[in-house]
Formats: C-alpha cells, sequence, structure tokens
C-alpha cells in the first residue's frame, strides 16, 4: 500500500543553529499505526509538531525536508491551506486533557466548534453527530455528557473527550502524543485499546508518541526509535523487540520492567544520560553511552541502512547486533 | 517528552524568545532605576526647600497675583501672589509625609495582625478575617472620611484613619503568605527541633514576609499619595495655608477659566511622584518574578 | 445542581458582615464626643427635642440595647433626620441616588470599553512598541489623582473647546448624559489603567495555556481561539476586579462629584460632613457600605455562571 504520510529528512533548527530534529525519515501507511519512541529531548514531540507548523514562532525553524501527506508537500503550504489541514488531514491529542481542553466549555460546545468549521449542519445534526462520536470514544450516558465540562470527568473519560473532539474534526491521521503516560495502568489499556479499534474500524492512521516500549508493543505495528534527534532504528514491531539491530534499542528494551521478570536479575538501565541540545556528539549520537562504540563511532555518523529489506527493518549503526548485516557491510 | 511543553507554543511566545527577553528585562531595570531616582530626586527637593526655592511659599505679593508664566515665576502665582514654584516645592514635604507615615502604620498593624493570624490560626484568625471582611465591605475612601468625621479634619486624623483602614491589604497579603510558609519544610524542621514560637517567627518567618510586604508598599504609596491628596483637596486632610499639592488644587479651581497653572502643576507634581512610586514598584515586582 | 447551591448559601455568608457594617455605622455617631443626642440636634436643640431623641435612640439604655434599637430603626427604612434639610434620610438618599448610579455604570461601561480593546492589543503584540506604550500610559495612569485629571478634562475640554459643560447635571436624560461625560472620562481613564494591566496578563497567561494549541490543531484561527476561548478565560478573574474597583469607583464618586458639581449621594456625603449632619453620614456611609457589599455578591455569582469549575 502506498503510504499516506511520508517525512523525509525532516530537519527542525534552533536559532543557534543546533538540530534538535536531524534527517528523520518515516512513513505512514493508511490504517497504520506507528510508534515514535525515544527519552525526553530525542525530537518526537518536535517532529510530531512540526507536521502541523506547531512550533513556537521564532524559536525553531524547519530548514530541511518534506512531508508528503496526500500529495502534497505539509512544509510548503500556506496558512490557510494549513489551518484547513489541521485537524481534518491530521489531527492531534495530548498528554494531559485536562489542560489541553478549554475548561469553561462543555465537550459538546468543543465538538460543535469543529464540525461547523468544516459543514454547515443544523443545531440538531452536530448534537447527533456529537453523541455518536462521544458513543464512539466509549463514554456512558453521552447525551448527558455532552453539556458537561472537562473537570466533571475522571482521568480516563477526560481523555476519551479529547480523543472525541479531536475526532470531531475527521482527522486521516491522528498524532496520539503521549496519550496515555498520565493514567493508571488499567485505565491506560482502555485508551489503547480504544485508538487500537479506531484504526482497525475506521481506518485511522496513528503516530503514537511514546517513551514506553510497553505501549509500542500492545499497539503498533511498526516503531521508530529516536535517539538524540535521530532516527537510530525503525522495524516492525515484533522484529524490533525480537530482534534490535541498534545497541539503544536492545538497551531499552533491558530497561522494560516486565523484561526482568524471568531474568531475575536486577533492572537494567542504560549509563548516563541523554545528550541536550547543545552538548550534542560528533557521530554516533549514542556512542559516549553505547557498550559496543568503537572509534568509528566518534566521528563518522552512521546513515540509516536496511538491515531486512523485505521486512523494512532500519538501522543507523555502523556495527548492528544483527550478525548477517555485520559480513554485508564488511564487504564495503 | 518535556523538552518542549505545549504551554511554550502560542502567540505569546514569538517574543519570548532569548533577544527580545534580554530587551525586556534590561527595560525592567530601567523602570526601577527611573522609579528610584524621580523618588530620590522629591525628597532632595523637600529636604533642599529652603534653598531652592526661588520665594517663600507663604508670601503674599499683591502687586503679582496670578500672574502666568514667566522668568520671575516660572510657575507662575495664585490669587495672593504667592510663587507656585516654591509653593509646589514645599509641598514635596508634607506629601512625603503622608506617603512615608501613610504607609507605616498600615504596614507594621496589618504585619503583626496578619502573621499572628496565619501562625496562631484558630479563634485569632476567625476574628481578624471577620475584620478585614468587614473594613472591606466599606469603600475604602468612604470609611477614610468616616472616621475623619469623628475626629475632626486635619493631617493627624488622615494618618489615623488610614491606619485603621489600611492594614487590611497588608494583613490578608502577610496571612496568606505565613499560611503557606507554616508548611514549608524549614519551618517545620524548625519546629521539631523545638524551637520557640517567637524564634520561629521572628527568624523564619518575619524576613521572608516582610520582603513580600516592602514591595507591595511600593504599589500602595501610590494610593495613599492619591488618597492624601483627595482628602486633602476636599478640605478634610492639610488645611490652608499649608501648601500641599491637593490643597493647591482646591484653592486653584475657582481660577480655572482664567488661569490653569494654579491647578496643573501642583497635580503635575502628584503625577509624576506617583509614577516614580509605580515605576519602583513595577520593577520589584518584575525582579521577582511577578506576572503583571 | 451544586453550582447553583451557592446562590443560597453565599448571602447567608454575608450576614457577618452585614452586622460589621451596621456596628461600624452605630460606632461612628456615637464615637463623637458629647452628648449623642445633642450631637444629632446641633446647635439649636431645645429641650424637648432632646428629651425626643432620647427616647427614640434609647439613649437612657445600656450600649448593646442602643444598638438593638438602631438594628430595628434600620430594618424599619428609618435612618434618622438630616437637620439642614429637615427631612428623612433615606428619602434624601433616594433622591440622590440616580446621579451617583449613572456615573458609576457609566464609569465602569467606558473604562470596561477602553480597557478591552487597550489590553486585547497590548497583549497580542507582546513585547512590541504598542504593549511598551500602553504599559508606560497604564503605569502614569495609576497615578493620576481624580480629582486633578477632572480639573485638566474640565480645562481643555469645556473651557478651551468647549464641547461640553463645566459643572452641574441636567435634567432630561440626554442632558445628564451630557454632563456626566467629562466626570465619567475622568474616573474611567484611571479605572481603565487597573483594568487593562490586569486582563493584558490575563490574556498573555491563557494564550500560554494548552487548549491554545489544543485548538490550533483542530484547525481553528488563532483570531476565533482568541475571542472564543482565551478571552472568557481571561474574563473570569476580571470580574471580581472589577467589583473591587467599583468600590474604589464609589469612593471616588465623592471626590469627583465635589469636583464637577454632581448632585449626588458624593457631595451629599461631603455636605454632611462640613454642616455636621451626622445622620446624613450615617446613612450615606451604610449605604455605600451595602452597595459594595452587594456588588461583590453580584460579582460571584456572575463568576461562579461563567465559570463551571467554581464551587463554594
Amino acid at each position: 500500500m502506498s503510504p499516506l504520510l511520508t517525512v523525509d529528512s525532516l530537519t527542525i533548527t534552533t536559532r543557534a543553529g543546533l538540530n534538535l530534529v536531524d534527517q528523520v525519515s518515516f512513513s505512514l501507511a493508511p490504517g497504520e499505526m506507528l510508534g515514535l519512541v525515544g527519552e525526553s529531548g530525542s525530537g518526537k514531540t518536535l517532529t510530531c509538531r512540526a507536521l502541523l507548523q506547531l512550533l513556537p514562532e521564532g524559536a525553531l525553524q524547519i530548514t530541511g525536508g518534506r512531508v508528503d501527506f496526500d500529495g502534497r508537500d505539509l512544509l510548503r503550504l500556506s496558512p490557510r491551506e494549513m489551518r484547513q489541514l489541521r485537524g481534518a488531514g491530521v489531527g492531534m491529542i495530548f498528554q494531559n486533557p485536562s489542560t489541553h481542553i478549554n475548561p469553561l466549555m462543555t465537550i459538546g460546545q468543543q465538538m460543535a466548534e469543529s464540525l461547523r468549521l468544516r459543514g454547515r449542519l443544523s443545531r440538531k445534526e452536530i448534537r447527533a453527530r456529537s453523541v455518536s462520536l462521544l458513543e464512539q470514544v466509549g463514554i456512558p450516558s453521552p447525551e448527558q455528557r455532552l453539556d458537561s465540562h472537562a473537570h466533571e470527568f475522571s482521568g480516563g473519560m477526560r481523555q476519551r473527550a479529547m480523543i472525541a473532539i479531536a475526532l470531531a474534526c475527521s482527522p486521516r491521521v491522528l498524532i496520539a502524543d503521549e496519550p496515555t503516560t498520565a493514567l493508571d495502568v488499567t485505565v491506560q489499556a482502555q485508551i489503547l485499546k480504544l485508538l487500537d479499534g479506531l484504526r482497525r474500524e475506521h481506518g485511522l492512521s496513528i503516530i503514537m508518541i511514546t517513551h514506553d516500549l510497553g505501549v509500542v508493543a500492545q499497539t503498533c505495528d511498526r516503531v521508530a526509535v529516536l535517539y538524540g534527534g535521530r532516527i537510530c532504528e525503525i522495524a516492525a514491531t515484533a522484529d524490533l523487540l525480537k530482534h534490535p539491530a541498534h545497541p539503544y534499542t536492545r538497551g531499552l528494551i533491558a530497561c522494560q520492567p516486565h523484561a526482568n521478570v524471568n531474568a531475575q536479575g536486577p533492572l537494567t538501565t542504560i549509563a548516563g544520560a541523554p545528550p541536550t541540545a547543545e552538548e550534542m556528539p560528533a557521530g554516533c549520537r549514542f556512542h559516549p553511552r553505547c557498550p559496543d562504540a568503537q572509534r568509528r563511532c566518534q566521528t563518522r555518523q552512521p546513515v540509516v541502512h536496511d538491515v531486512a529489506q523485505e521486512s523494512g527493518h532500519r538501522v543507523a549503526c555502523h556495527y548492528p547486533l544483527q550478525r548477517l548485516i555485520h559480513r554485508e557491510l564488511d564487504h564495503e | 517528552m518535556t523538552a518542549l511543553t505545549s504551554t511554550q507554543i502560542s502567540m505569546g511566545q514569538r517574543v519570548t524568545a532569548p533577544l527580545r527577553r534580554l530587551s525586556r528585562d534590561l527595560s525592567q531595570r530601567t523602570t526601577l532605576k527611573i522609579g528610584l531616582a524621580i523618588v530620590l530626586g522629591w525628597v532632595l527637593v523637600a529636604l533642599l526647600a529652603p534653598w531652592i526655592s526661588p520665594y517663600d511659599p507663604v508670601y503674599q505679593d499683591l502687586t503679582t497675583r496670578l500672574a502666568p508664566m514667566s522668568w520671575a515665576h516660572p510657575m507662575g502665582t495664585d490669587n495672593f501672589g504667592r510663587d507656585i514654584l516654591s509653593r509646589v516645592i514645599y509641598s514635596a514635604r508634607v506629601d512625603l509625609q503622608i506617603c512615608l507615615l501613610g504607609v507605616i502604620f498600615p504596614f507594621i498593624i496589618g504585619t503583626v495582625l496578619g502573621t499572628f493570624s496565619g501562625y496562631i490560626g484558630g479563634w485569632c484568625d476567625a476574628i481578624v478575617m471577620r475584620l478585614i471582611d468587614i473594613v472591606l465591605a466599606f469603600p475604602f475612601l468612604v470609611l477614610m472620611l468616616a472616621i475623619i468625621t469623628i475626629l475632626g479634619p486635619g493631617l493627624s486624623s488622615f494618618f489615623i484613619a488610614m491606619a485603621l483602614v489600611g492594614w487590611v491589604s497588608y494583613a490578608r497579603l502577610v496571612r496568606a503568605r505565613v499560611l503557606v510558609l507554616k508548611q514549608s519544610d524549614f519551618v517545620l524542621a524548625a519546629r521539631s527541633l523545638g524551637y520557640s514560637h517567637s524564634r520561629i517567627i521572628c527568624k523564619h518567618l518575619l524576613p521572608n514576609v516582610l520582603t513580600d510586604a516592602v514591595v507591595f508598599s511600593m504599589s500602595d504609596v501610590v494610593l495613599v499619595l492619591l488618597n492624601g491628596a483627595a482628602i486633602s483637596y476636599l478640605g478634610l486632610g492639610v488645611q490652608p495655608p499649608v501648601a500641599e499639592w491637593g490643597v493647591m488644587v482646591t484653592e486653584g479651581q475657582g481660577f480655572i477659566t482664567t488661569a490653569w497653572w494654579l491647578t496643573a502643576f501642583p497635580g503635575l507634581a502628584i503625577v509624576l511622584l506617583a509614577v516614580g512610586f509605580s515605576f519602583i514598584a513595577d520593577g520589584l515586582s518584575e525582579n521577582r518574578g511577578g506576572t503583571q | 445542581m451544586h453550582r447553583y447551591r451557592f446562590l443560597l448559601l453565599r448571602p447567608l455568608q454575608l450576614i457577618p458582615v452585614l452586622f460589621g457594617i451596621s456596628a461600624i455605622s452605630f460606632v461612628l455617631v456615637r464615637a463623637i464626643p458629647g452628648d449623642p443626642a445633642r450631637v444629632l440636634l446641633g446647635t439649636r436643640s431645645t429641650p424637648e427635642a432632646l428629651a425626643r431623641i432620647h427616647a427614640e435612640y434609647g439613649l437612657d439604655q445600656p450600649l448593646p440595647m442602643q444598638y438593638l434599637l438602631f438594628l430595628k430603626h434600620l430594618f424599619d427604612g428609618e435612618l434618622g433626620r438630616s437637620i439642614i434639610y429637615k427631612t428623612d434620610t433615606l428619602t434624601l438618599l433616594l433622591e440622590r441616588l440616580e446621579p451617583t448610579a449613572m456615573f458609576i455604570l457609566g464609569s465602569v461601561l467606558l473604562s470596561v470599553l477602553l480597557a478591552l480593546p487597550l489590553a486585547t492589543w497590548a497583549a497580542r503584540s507582546r513585547g512590541g512598541v504598542a504593549d511598551h506604550v500602553i504599559r508606560l500610559l497604564t503605569t502614569a495612569g495609576l497615578g493620576l489623582p481624580p480629582f486633578w485629571l477632572g480639573i485638566m478634562l474640565i480645562i481643555l475640554l469645556s473651557i478651551t473647546w468647549r464641547l461640553f459643560p463645566v459643572s452641574g447635571y441636567g435634567d432630561s436624560l440626554g442632558e445628564k448624559l451630557y454632563h456626566l461625560f467629562i466626570p465619567c472620562l475622568t474616573a474611567a481613564l484611571s479605572l481603565s489603567a487597573v483594568l487593562t494591566r490586569s486582563l493584558r496578563s490575563a490574556l498573555i497567561r491563557e494564550m500560554r495555556a494548552d487548549y491554545f494549541v489544543a485548538a490550533l490543531a483542530r484547525g481553528q484561527s488563532e483570531r476565533y481561539i482568541f475571542w472564543r476561548h482565551v478571552m472568557p478565560n481571561a474574563i473570569v478573574p476580571i470580574i471580581n476586579l472589577l467589583a473591587v474597583n467599583v468600590s474604589w469607583l464609589i469612593g471616588g464618586s465623592v471626590v469627583i462629584e465635589s469636583v464637577f458639581g454632581i448632585p449626588g449621594l458624593g457631595q451629599l456625603l461631603i455636605k454632611a460632613i462640613f454642616s455636621r449632619d451626622y445622620m446624613v453620614v450615617q446613612g450615606v456611609v451604610l449605604f455605600f457600605a451595602l452597595s459594595t457589599v452587594l456588588v461583590n455578591l453580584l460579582a460571584d455569582i456572575l463568576t461562579v455562571f461563567i465559570d463551571p469549575r467554581i464551587k463554594l
């Protein structure tokens, strides 16, 4: 299937000339759920904000790359075209629904404002559509909840309400920015199930931003792992979890609490801290923390290349963990 | 991902970029400097009044009544032939006194009551809070006028009324701060170490609370000055023939059709001093991370 | 529903305050040295009149009883008689109410009309030239003595340009509004300085709120989000500020009515103070305090209706 959204070599630069996001590329097929995984500061949220041009004006700039959506380059849209695309083409939900929903307006009002923006509808039609949206996201007694305010919902219900508000724009791609981080584990699973259902039943494509590989394992078809503003590995979820090719990915997997249940050993961590924008290391940005780093890693930036062409497993590492690849590289 | 919280992305963001922020911080410090310069300037004028004023402020020269501005009388003369510039200069002594004493009594009363009310809590707090509610139920100026009615017109009545009414805002501010500080780690630690209450209040609470109260007093002093001048203007504060800016405006009001300088200059003096204090208040609250 | 219980409970909470107000008003007259009856009657007191006052106010009884009697009179709407105007104080108050009420309403309206665009402009051009100029002007505005500003406006608008009358109050509605324009402008210029500063910082705070980005991400225009989302959120705290400033305006009316010779409650108060017409002083003070309490109550109720989060 041809991809719906293609991000090609996206680069985001600060005023000081630091690349917070550096040559990031990935694509998203219709109905696919792609995970963007990384620590704080890895550039995953920035990348997604850039798709909608919601970067802080003046402070950050997109200095390179293309974003193809439905045959158009999103980085070259006029402000007006971008406004029409936001919500309808690419929608977004956030980590903290209680601050991202206007506290003074009812949930119904906030859905209605999106519905009205995209077509002349009567009051009745708007109400009917809103009720069905609330039903769709699994909010009980939607008729009454329509007139509730955000503060009257529980955390999980509030997240559902925010999803419903985003769905009111009928987006084709939904960016979910850490949608479950602030929730209890049980509620977390329900929200993930809801998102999964939305893409299966309505063909919604979802980009799931998270730092939690567990979330990815439950829901995503493919995963892109970001580190220091660069992609280090991108692969189908099962592939990545079973055969990580990048030492960083391996570290992330080892850090997952449940990964250690069988091992009985102490909880593993990756030594050191992720680099800040001001002190990005040369070469491979992960090399100061990488247990397998060689001299080449300190000076030369690894390019993203195929590990296994047929499955689309790609990695940016001079010494990937997959044997097969080692041999291939040695031919060079 | 917290590198960029969404709160940073907004229309407001486009200007808090480093360069602009730097220039804003500088301009803040300038407001503070300008404010200090203005107020210190007035203090100097008041102290040096006998040497810098060209005439005796109460000397009446009936040959030059209502004279417009000239080299001899830069601000003209009033209906008794008194030199307005000299009167404006001498007024600074009275008005600065209004500022100082009008702030200091409410400051002390409010800080003490607020500290005890917040620290002790219970019935003490309840009484102070009800008292505050009741005082706030009256319009500030009206309650002051009512108290001055009982005491009779005059500057000392003004100070008493100011003390009786003005303490409320200090008490509220200080009480709120004390309530927060009371729960802070260092006070809890001090209590667990068995320090006496008086030591905790004097060594730990007051120093923190006082800075807040001082910053607030800089904006309060503007209100005190305007109120003092207004009450004198109404004829219930400073009594003629003492020169005071509010009194001068009253005296000149009868001549607005012919001699505007009688009212214009004393009023400008009030504005200048008030703006000086406002600038200080602005600069201080910005430096302390205020939102205004 | 939960939030409407507020409507019933809030007035009940005010009862202690109302008692406090009445007690202060009571003490006000009693604190004047000398025989209260003599104080109330002024210099021309006859023995019969003195005896009548003594009986009416229970001056022979202990102070608490006198206070209760005072409260009873209050409930009956008896505020005593004016020794200058020779009429019932309540009638006098009601006669003088209209100019003051119109003045206050006009000032509030005008100051909101000034503050709204100024604050919006400053907030949207934050850090720009307009913002700095508005900030400077409002800082200066805080330091303007209303009585002096009023006189300057008279000199400029009434005497030099002859656009408005110098002082007084008309008979027809149009004439009244014409006479009230400069007084209202005077108060509004001072008041709008406060409002503009607070509204500006509230707007800037709300423009940084997360719901702003969320609405942008749904394809709303900045202009729409500003008016539909940011403005209502910023207005909520301003309502209470406005109420506090109405209390300031009531005090200001005393001064401004004196400047412009408006026959309202403020001028009545000043004249009563000078002529030692204590029952009138007491009446006006009491009336002003009650109005302040009422305005604050209205603001509380309004806030509850706008912001569903606020609970009692």
